[in-house]
């Protein structure tokens, strides 16, 4: 067990290391120069003007120093400044990231209530037209896309019930209710194809599961069809799809990104999308940094709790 | 002679067989069918020009002039979902084609060559696997540029570890086989080994993730056009017709409707088309479903 979070915790360094290279090189690789393209978005682009901008981005410096200046600033939290408004980077992404993350969670959280009992009955009444329909049907869930799916929503909720708060946001401290409200849309668009896709995961883990001994003893000693099901089964079963949450999780932030503008979200998406169209680089080399890590890290969590929940883990 | 016609005919009936024990894959071929031809021919098969503006006639629901009605320019949106379906697919296609090629080899390569190789090219594939896909492409392509290529290379570069990842595995079996063995003993290069022996037996595998990464790669495409910064405008894109419709969601529906459905059958044809041929070149599989 120790040895293994060892390398596991080597592993996490190194992809952290990489990561931050990666983001690092990002404004370094523009083609051309990146300080006339950023300055070119909206203002005249001088020769003191350029002189100033590189040198408050460090550009003037070699390279490996830039990296180490930069590196020191995101240890100290300090994620660069805005081309245009001279505002730290940090506080905007801070801001707005809020908003995406709730998203994330409502629709992990949606697919795994919804996903996981889904599978379960798929699996039970597997070989019947009932299970061809709905695998069908999962199949389709799992090409949907939730961008589009939004907008059918708003539609189907503009024809049915106009009153409905389709679009727009407002900050859960100022009204927790009309918040949630506003998300149930976002949530479900987001959330439909990976509720298919955990089904479908959970269904062919589940049938592995029911086919093993112990089932059969759960079944011989008259225990009933839910708690074999629940009790025992499921909690086998469970195993691949929750060790897959920290992947979803990185996939449904940045389907989050899309559907929120589908619904005029105020997130990071937003932001992001703003900071190309002015070419405010150093605003999205810092948010493509700060989430990255933040699922490295998480998933590295999810491990680690992983070994400590299943022994055969540390035991391989 | 007679022999190849019953040989063709036992073909054709145990495909026909194969068909009908799995309707999934016969779904999935019609789908996939349908938009090679329409991307192939679609100056051929659309009956308007695709850019061509039509004011008087715009915003209409679906007719027999138009049979999926007309969008803000009055622009015939069926025409723009054929034309839009050969931008996709060049697109989605260049961008596993790049992840197939690079990430793929670097797979083998890893698998190969094993040791320090392979974990240098593992460890590179993880760090670009962290990346949230979506992210990770959108910052690509605000280093060189929205660009219809630009999306391309972004894509590609996002897939690149699921094909080195997943070519490793098998590679590695094959790398360690009594038959690569015996190529080396007879002293056959590595270039020659990995080419004759190893890539051909890996075929199966790079069919079935090919046409899985074909879909979801469809779906990254759209939706990096539908947020701009894909396929610019007046090109016909998919995802940007969706992202064009939505201003006239009350008032006319038909853009967004018909062009979400044109994403979700292109996508949905390539997933099955992958899941059933996992199904039937797989043995391992077979008989699990």
């Amino acid at each position: 067990m120790g040895r293994l979070l060892g390398t596991r915790s080597a592993d996490l360094v190194v992809v952290l290391f990489g990561v931050s290279i990666i983001t690092f090189l990002m404004i370094r690789l523009i083609p051309g120069d990146a300080v006339e393209i950023m300055l070119g978005a909206n203002s005249e682009v001088t020769e003191e003007a350029v002189a100033a901008l590189r040198h408050r981005l460090g550009l003037d410096q070699p390279l490996i120093s830039q990296y180490l200046f930069w590196l020191g600033g995101v240890f100290r939290g300090d994620l660069g400044q805005s081309v245009w408004t001279g505002a730290p980077v940090g506080g905007e992404i801070l801001g707005r990231i809020g908003v995406t993350i709730e998203l994330t969670v409502l629709s992990l959280g949606m697919a795994i209530i919804v996903g996981f009992p889904a599978g379960c009955m798929m699996a039970y009444i597997r070989g019947t037209i009932g299970d061809y329909v709905i695998r069908l049907a999962t199949i389709i869930g799992v090409t949907i896309p939730s961008f589009w799916l939004g907008i059918v929503l708003i539609f189907v909720f503009f024809k049915l019930a106009p009153s409905f708060p389709s679009i727009g946001y407002v900050p859960f401290r100022e009204d927790p209710l009309g918040n949630l409200a506003r998300m149930i849309l976002p949530t479900v668009a987001l959330g439909l194809p990976i509720v298919a896709s955990v089904s479908r995961i959970v269904r062919s883990t589940m049938l592995d599961a029911l086919n093993q001994d112990y089932i059969r003893t759960a079944r011989a000693k008259g225990l009933t069809e839910v708690g074999v099901v629940f009790g025992h089964a499921l909690r086998n079963a469970a195993i691949p799809a929750v060790t897959n949450i920290g992947i979803m999780a990185g996939y449904l932030f940045g389907g989050a990104i899309v559907v929120e503008q589908v619904f005029a979200l105020p997130g990071l998406g937003r932001l992001i999308l703003g900071a190309i169209a002015e070419r405010n680089y150093p605003l999205i080399q810092a948010a493509i940094l700060v989430v990255t890590g933040g699922f490295v890290i998480i998933n590295f969590l999810i491990d680690v709790l992983y070994m400590i929940i299943d022994p055969r883990v540390s035991q391989r | 002679m007679t022999t190849a016609a019953t040989n063709l005919q036992a073909t054709r009936s145990s495909n026909w067989r194969l068909l009908k024990r799995h309707p999934l894959l016969a779904i999935g071929l019609i789908l996939v069918g349908t938009q090679l031809i329409f991307a192939f021919f679609a100056p051929l098969l659309s009956p308007y020009d695709p850019v061509g503006q039509d004011i008087v006639a715009r915003l209409q629901g679906p007719s027999g002039a138009h049979w999926l009605g007309t969008d803000k320019f009055g622009r015939d949106v069926f025409s723009r979902i054929i034309f839009g379906y050969r931008s996709s697919l060049i697109v989605s296609g260049l961008s596993v084609l790049i992840a197939l090629l690079i990430g793929g080899w670097l797979g083998v390569i890893a698998a190969y060559y094993q040791g320090v190789a392979d974990r240098i090219i593992m460890r590179l594939m993880d760090i670009l696997f962290a990346f949230p896909i979506i992210l990770l492409a959108i910052g690509i392509i605000a280093v060189l540029g929205p660009r219809q290529g630009t999306t391309a290379v972004a894509i590609g570069i996002v897939y690149m570890p699921i094909f080195a990842r997943l070519l490793r595995g098998p590679a590695l079996v094959i790398a360690e086989s009594e038959y690569v063995r015996a190529a080396k003993a007879i002293g056959l290069g590595d270039l020659a080994i990995i080419f004759r022996h190893v890539i051909p037996n890996l075929t199966s595998v790079i069919l079935v993730q090919a046409s899985l990464s074909l879909s979801t790669a469809i779906l990254v495409e759209a939706s990096l056009s539908f947020l701009g910064i894909g396929t610019q405008p007046p090109t016909p894109s998919l995802g940007l017709m969706l992202s064009e419709g939505r201003s006239f969601l009350t008032l006319s529906p038909w853009t967004s409707i018909f062009s979400g459905l044109a994403i979700l059958f292109a996508s949905l044809g390539f997933n099955l088309l992958g899941d059933a041929l996992r199904d039937t070149l797989d043995p391992r599989l077979r008989g699990e479903r």
